[in-house]
Order: C-alpha cells, then sequence, then structure tokens
C-alpha cells in the first residue's frame, strides 16, 4: 500500500514504562521507521483524555494505521481498538507493542536495554502493521432452541428450565422412555426421598410443556455447524430427522460398572451390584438377612483411578433403609468418602442403626467363596490387625459410574474433548465448568463426572443458563481472526477438515476446503498444516508473522 | 571485548504462555532483555518453515511457547505444534546448526515465574554455543546451503502433508483402516526428511548453475548412484532437466 500513514502511541503508563525507559528516544526512533508518520508520548494512553488525543491524532494527521506502545493487548486492545472505530478506522488495523509487561518492568535494572528491547518491538509491531488489513466481523442469528441430548434427570431438568424461559427444547434420549438410570432406583440420599416421586413430577412437567419436544429411541447420526446455527441427525424408529437448533447441551449420563469376574459377580446370584439392590428395594424388601457391602468394586483402580462419588452415600442410605426391615449389614470400605455437610450425618445416623463398618487395604481386598447356607467373606482388618470372617445371605459390590459406551463417538461428532477416564471434559475447571470450549455446546450431570442428583440438577440448571444467555443475545458478531481457503490452490486433500478442531472447514460441491466463518476460532492451526498453503490465516499471516520476525532481527 | 548478547526470538501463544510472560511483568520477576516476543493466537500457528527462517535471517535461538498439554485453549493446538516442532528438529538435525537453538516449552498462565525462568535459561544455552554461525562474516556456504534447503523441504508439499496426517494415521489408520504405529511413522518421516533434504540442496545448487551428477555428489558428500536417484525425482517433479552434455555427462540445471 503506497499511502500507509502509521501513528506510533508510546504510552508511559504514569511512570510504569517512562521510569525505565527512555520514552523521548523511543519516540524519536518510532519517527524513523518506514510507514510512520506520526509519533507522540501520551502519559495515559488508556484514560479518557489519552483515548480522545489518540482519536484527535488519527483524523489530524490520516492516520489509517495505529499502533500502541505500552500494555498487554490481553486487556487493553478493545478498547484502543473502539478509539480507532469511532476515529473512523477499522479495528483491524491495530497492534500494540507490549513494552510495560514484557520490557519495563522486566528489565527494571536495565534501562538501556530496556530502551533497546522497546524500539525493537515497537518495530516488530509497526512492520506487521504495514500488513494489516481491514476485517469485517460476520455477524450470525442465533435460533432460539436447543437440543439436549440426554433425558435423564440432568437432561430433563436443563430442558424443563429452558422452556421455562421461552426457548424451544428437543430431548433426544436413546432410551424408549425419558429418565435415564434413574428410573431403576428405589430412593435417593441424603433425606432417601422416593425416587418414583421426584421422576414422575419432572415428567409431568415435560408432557404439559408445549415448548419441550420429545424424541425417544433417538440417536444422533451426525453434528455440523456452529454456535446459533447446528444441525444435527437424528435417526430414529421411523426413519432420520434433521434438527436446527442454536445451542446444544449434552447430558448423556453414565453407565454403572458390571463387575464381571470380582468377587463372584455374574457366577452366583447371591451377589449383586448396588444398583440391582436398589431395584430390588423399589419392588419391595430384600430376602436376606445378612448383607455384606463392598465398596470401591472397579474403581479407585489402576484401570479406573477415579472415585466415583456417589457410592459411599449410597451405600450408607441403603444401609440404613435395610436396617429399618430389620436387617443386618456390613460395609467393607477403603476410604469411607462422606463427604459434606450432610452426609457424615448419614453416616453416623447408619451407625446408630447397628450398620458396621470394616475397613479393608486394596492390597488385601475381601475374599469370597460361595457355600451352600451364604457366602464366606474374609478379609484382613487393618483397624483391629487381624484376619475377619463375615458370612452373607447377599453381597452387594459398590461400583462406579463409568462413561457411556458411545461418549467417544458422540464426542467425535460434536468436536469435543474427553477426559482420560473417558467423561466430557469441560473447557475450563474452575472458570468454563460446565462449558466446552466450543461456544453453544455445554454439559451437565454424570455425563462430566460421577455426581449425585442434586449436583447433577445444580449443573443442569448451570447449563440452561448458560445457553439461554447466548440465545437471548438473538446475535453474535464474530471476530475477523480466520481461515480463509484459497481455491485456486487447494487440492481437497481435507488434511485441514482433519486437523480443525471445530468442525469450521468443510468441502464445499466442488470437492474443495472452505471455512465455515461463523465457526472458525482462529487458532492458525490449519493454515500452519495445509500442504498445498492454501489457507490465509487472516490476521496473523504467514507474511505478517515472518515480517515481525525478520523486524525482530534488525540492527536499528 | 564485548559479551555475546543472543537475538532471541519467541512466539507465543494468546492464552497461555503470551498471558503467563504478562504475569511475570505484574510480578515484576527480572528476567533477561534477549528475547522478542510474537504473539500467535495459538502454538500450532507456527510452521517449522517460520523458524528455519528466522535462524536463516541470523536469529541465534527461537522459543515456541504454548500451554500445557490437555490445556490448549483451542483443544488439540499444542499437540499440532508438538508434531511441527518433532519434525522442525529433524530437519534442524541435518543443517549443522546446534539442536539447542530451538526450543519448545509449555508455559501457563500462571507461570510468571517459570516464564521467567525459561528465558533466562535459554538466553544462558544460547551465550554458550554462541552466536549464530551464519551470521559470521564469511559465513560456511555448506551451513547456509543446509538451512535454506531445510526451509524450502519445510514448506514444501511433502513434509506438511505428512505432518498433517500424523494423527489420523494414528488413530483412524490409512485409507485401508491400518493404524500406523508411532515408530512406524517416525521411520516414514525419517526417511522422508533425508530425501526432502537432499533434493532440495540439489536443487538450490542447480539454482546457482548447472552441474553433474559427479559434482553434485563430491559436493555434498553424497555417493552419486544416490544423488541420480534423487535426479530421477527431480525431473519427476519437473524441477529439473538435463540442460546439456559434456563430453558425454549430462548437466542439469533447475527449471
Ligand atoms: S489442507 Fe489445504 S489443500 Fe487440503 S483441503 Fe485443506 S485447504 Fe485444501
Ligand atoms: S483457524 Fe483453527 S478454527 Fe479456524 S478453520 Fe483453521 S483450524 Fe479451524
Amino acid at each position: 500500500m503506497s499511502d500507509l500513514r502509521i501513528g506510533v502511541f508510546v504510552c508511559c503508563c504514569g511512570i510504569n514504562i517512562s521510569a525505565y525507559v527512555d520514552v523521548p528516544a523511543v519516540i524519536e526512533y518510532a519517527k524513523t521507521l518506514p510507514g510512520v508518520v506520526y509519533a507522540e508520548e501520551d502519559i495515559y494512553a488508556c484514560s479518557n483524555d489519552g483515548l480522545t488525543k489518540i482519536k484527535k491524532a488519527i483524523k489530524k494527521h490520516k492516520l489509517n494505521r495505529v499502533v500502541v506502545a505500552g500494555c498487554t493487548p490481553r486487556t487493553h486492545e478493545s478498547l484502543f481498538q473502539e478509539a480507532l472505530e469511532e476515529a473512523g478506522v477499522n479495528k483491524y488495523l491495530f497492534e500494540m507493542a507490549n513494552i510495560r509487561d514484557q520490557c519495563s518492568w522486566v528489565h527494571m535494572k536495565e534501562p538501556k536495554k530496556a530502551t533497546e528491547k522497546a524500539k525493537d518491538l515497537i518495530r516488530m509491531a509497526a512492520a506487521k502493521t504495514m500488513l494489516l488489513e481491514p476485517g469485517d466481523e460476520p455477524e450470525i442469528e442465533i435460533k432460539q432452541s436447543t437440543l439436549v441430548i440426554g433425558g435423564g434427570v440432568s437432561g430433563v431438568c436443563a430442558a424443563i428450565s429452558l422452556a421455562d424461559q421461552g426457548f424451544n427444547v428437543i430431548i433426544v434420549e436413546k432410551e424408549p422412555q425419558l429418565g435415564g438410570k434413574m428410573r431403576n432406583f428405589d430412593s435417593l440420599f441424603p433425606h432417601r426421598q422416593k425416587v418414583s416421586e421426584m421422576l414422575e413430577s419432572l415428567l409431568q412437567k415435560i408432557q404439559t410443556n408445549p415448548r419441550i419436544q420429545v424424541m425417544t429411541g433417538g440417536k444422533i447420526k451426525s453434528v455440523s455447524g456452529f454456535l446459533g446455527n447446528f444441525t444435527i441427525d437424528v435417526e430414529t424408529r421411523t426413519g432420520t430427522e434433521s434438527l436446527n437448533v442454536g445451542t446444544i447441551i449434552v447430558a448423556v449420563g453414565a453407565d454403572i460398572l458390571k463387575p464381571k469376574g470380582l468377587y463372584l459377580y455374574g457366577e452366583d446370584k447371591r451377589v449383586i451390584t448396588q444398583s440391582e439392590l436398589e431395584e430390588i428395594l423399589r419392588a419391595g424388601s430384600v430376602d436376606a438377612n445378612r448383607i455384606v457391602m463392598i465398596q470401591c468394586v472397579g474403581s479407585r483402580s489402576a484401570e479406573r483411578p477415579y472415585c466415583s462419588r456417589i457410592c459411599c452415600n449410597e451405600a450408607v442410605k441403603n444401609a440404613i433403609n435395610l436396617t429399618q426391615q430389620d436387617k443386618e449389614v456390613y460395609i467393607l470400605y477403603r476410604d469411607l468418602q462422606a463427604y459434606g455437610i450432610t452426609y457424615s450425618r448419614l453416616e453416623q445416623e447408619a451407625k446408630q442403626n447397628g450398620v458396621r463398618f470394616l475397613k479393608y487395604q486394596q492390597e488385601k481386598p475381601p475374599k469370597v467363596t460361595a457355600e451352600t447356607d451364604g457366602l464366606r467373606i474374609n478379609l484382613y482388618s487393618p483397624t483391629v490387625n487381624q484376619d475377619v470372617e463375615v458370612k452373607a445371605d447377599l453381597l452387594v459390590l459398590s461400583t462406579p459410574l463409568i462413561p457411556v459406551t458411545d461418549a467417544r463417538e458422540l464426542s467425535q461428532m460434536l468436536k469435543v474433548p474427553l477426559d482420560s477416564n473417558g467423561f466430557f471434559r469441560e473447557a475450563h475447571v474452575k472458570l468454563r465448568p460446565i462449558d466446552f470450549a466450543t461456544d453453544g455446546i455445554y454439559v451437565c450431570g454424570t455425563a462430566h463426572s460421577p455426581k449425585d442428583v442434586g449436583e447433577s440438577v445444580a449443573q443442569a440448571l448451570g447449563v440452561a443458563s448458560r445457553a439461554a444467555i447466548q440465545m437471548a443475545k438473538k446475535r453474535v458478531r464474530i471476530a475477523a481472526i480466520m481461515s480463509e481457503v484459497d481455491q485456486t490452490k487447494c487440492s481437497g486433500c481435507g488434511i485441514c477438515i482433519d486437523v480443525c478442531a471445530y468442525n469450521a472447514i468443510r468441502k464445499n460441491e466442488k470437492g474443495l476446503a472452505e471455512t465455515i466463518a461463523a465457526a472458525c476460532k482462529g487458532c492458525g492451526v490449519c493454515g500452519a498444516t495445509c500442504p498445498e498453503k492454501a489457507i490465509t490465516m487472516h490476521h496473523f499471516t504467514d507474511e505478517q508473522i515472518e515480517a515481525q520476525g525478520l523486524a525482530a532481527l534488525m540492527e536499528e | 571485548m564485548s559479551t555475546f548478547e543472543p537475538n532471541l526470538v519467541g512466539f507465543l501463544c494468546n492464552w497461555c504462555s503470551y498471558a503467563g510472560a504478562d504475569l511475570a511483568g505484574v510480578s515484576r520477576i527480572q528476567y533477561p532483555t534477549n528475547l522478542r516476543i510474537i504473539k500467535v493466537m495459538c502454538s500450532g500457528r507456527i510452521e517449522p518453515g517460520m523458524v528455519l527462517e528466522l535462524l536463516e535471517a541470523g536469529a541465534d535461538g527461537v522459543m515456541v511457547t504454548g500451554c500445557h498439554i490437555g490445556d490448549c485453549h483451542y483443544t488439540s493446538g499444542n499437540l499440532h505444534t508438538m508434531r511441527k516442532f518433532a519434525l522442525l528438529q529433524k530437519l534442524l538435525a541435518k543443517t549443522g546448526l546446534e539442536p539447542q537453538r530451538i526450543k519448545l516449552e509449555w508455559n501457563s498462565a500462571a507461570e510468571g515465574q517459570r516464564f521467567a525462568n525459561l528465558v533466562r535459561e535459554f538466553t544462558d544455552q544460547i551465550r554458550v554455543i554462541g552466536p549464530n554461525p551464519i551470521k559470521a562474516p564469511n559465513p560456511e556456504q555448506r551451513i547456509l546451503l543446509n538451512i535454506r534447503a531445510a526451509k524450502e523441504a519445510a514448506d514444501g508439499f511433502r513434509l506438511r502433508a505428512l505432518v498433517g496426517k500424523e494423527e489420523k494415521l494414528a488413530t483412524e489408520g490409512n485409507v485401508y483402516g491400518e493404524k500406523v504405529a508411532q515408530d512406524e511413522f517416525n521411520e516414514v518421516m525419517e526417511q522422508a526428511v533425508e530425501t526432502e533434504f537432499q533434493i532440495h540442496r540439489i536443487q538450490l545448487m542447480l539454482r546457482e548453475r548447472p552441474r553433474s551428477v559427479k559434482e553434485i555428489a563430491k559436493n555434498l558428500g553424497l555417493n552419486t548412484r544416490l544423488v541420480l536417484n534423487y535426479m530421477v525425482a527431480l525431473r519427476q517433479r519437473g524441477w529439473v532437466d538435463i540442460k546439456d552434455a559434456v563430453e558425454g555427462t549430462p548437466l542439469y540445471a533447475a527449471q
């Protein structure tokens, strides 16, 4: 571009910069750089006065590119970009040189070298600025509807909350009925409320809400699109249906481990899992007098290193229920994880009711022998430093929640990650605990990790509001930092489609790649990978990055 | 004699490592002034060719930093960085430049002290190995040729396509559904790097002037059979052709 007019604004940041960097010398230097027609010093460039000065200078000197040398773009870039827009310059024609956080503050004892580095950083920024291009931020409309994958307690609660806020919801459940794993359960800790009561009232709300559509027996076949506009193909008994929604909630829940081969499970009818016990309790009473439970069966092991969180409380709750039927109950545990404010009380109650707790060690797990008149369980108790023998009519194994079998398949379709245990992984454990990194897709309940009903519902209400926040905006602007495929260079190899973590590239009718602007996050991986070098990464082009690098190496 | 002050360039991803560098600043942790930072959105944006270009231009060291594995803002960007950096290392090893001139590190937004330490260690490391030999008044021609060839090889279709396909080959397998084991892939990669490096060296030499296979073999320290094989490949790609023959020996020239 021949009529490049770059303005450089060097901020003193009070004295944060000017105490260590010779700002006047830097300004004099900046004026000598190619393309730079104006340079000035600001005490606080980000203050109202400072921004006004910048806007005035842009107009007065007809600047069409701006460099601010000061703090970090991570906090201040958008502020200066707004000023540019107000002065009639596209916000993408802007670059910052971080001469505070990455210069004056870290070289406080070397003012000479800090000044030289500040000059270099400005030279690099100016070099990039020369090659910048204006960017257009596409605006997209957000569909006012949500797909909830999974109709268990989490999915159902999220759906009700969203529908109550005025959004349309479609629940896709792979089983023939809603309710998830909870359907087979008897009662819930800590209050031992009957599951059936809770489920009934929830399902009632679903049936009577006109905004909620339920597709049972449905399987997700493919997902494409982006926040505001997802397309999902669902296979049902009657054929394939295509859905169009603005947001997606993953509430697929978890499976319960069947511990084949452990403690005679699957070989002896008197050995069942805790969830099978729930089913029996739900139907009535247990046909056994002495019941022994073993905790951590298949969890906190090399294969499954995690604690399944709910099993201790579930065992204690069922034990209390059993004592009320005058049963004798033993709980064999490794560590009793009765966390939180209510669960320790539950444990106390169980002890008062006569439930006996026996500790075992992972290295010396209990041994179970089938005998005609019952089961014999031998274990070493570290508490009394002795071998102990217990007889049981029924052995109940507490097994962990495990990821659903199709978790991986679904994660690949959605392009969202799983953790090392195979559960869906959130974007950030503390800052974005129920979002995925991909905008518009959220996770709640046991799809994410083992948790109890209360925790699952809390997350369900959380994702409903996360989705509602996006949809309430109705439209979003997309940053212009995105990839673009040069169709004359593309060979259609599809490698870019494989490496993009956001499904943001598709093949067009000619078999060539094209970016879906609204889905592109601007990481640049596709551009760095394309073997034909057919992809331009806007705002971080090869040329811009190289210009910055070469400018860094230039002698003054 | 003045002490050697290395010129170092660092590519930092916006989300973790650039933020970590900012934190070092906010915490006033002092470190050497030698590193010049370039911000990219993701470390996966960095191509081996970009780093080689800076080394060719005289950088004494180039550092790439991203989010820790598993923490990438773009989920898997840094896994791509890792694969690209592995290729970069293989290519650099061919050039005769010291492998320590490049560095890949993961640094989180919370690791301000660690970032400062990284810069200090890298600066010290480069001080020990000394200036980039390319900057010498009369740089060794061989190294210049090598680094250019490495850069062109890195930018070429074959190596880029191989790195691009690495993940898929490992997880989903090739068109026949056969998964490729990591060491098997490394083997293929190693061979491809050697071939591409040599091919580009030959091409660069022929761009200077036409040469015979024998002369090239002597210059590059390769046996003539091998050079002949490369020449066949180069001709297939349409990059070189026989120009004329001197006393029955064909001379090749770049197209
Ligand atoms: S990687 Fe490049 S050549 Fe291959 S499909 Fe994508 S844009 Fe086209
Ligand atoms: S820049 Fe990143 S998000 Fe955008 S298309 Fe390329 S790989 Fe996908």
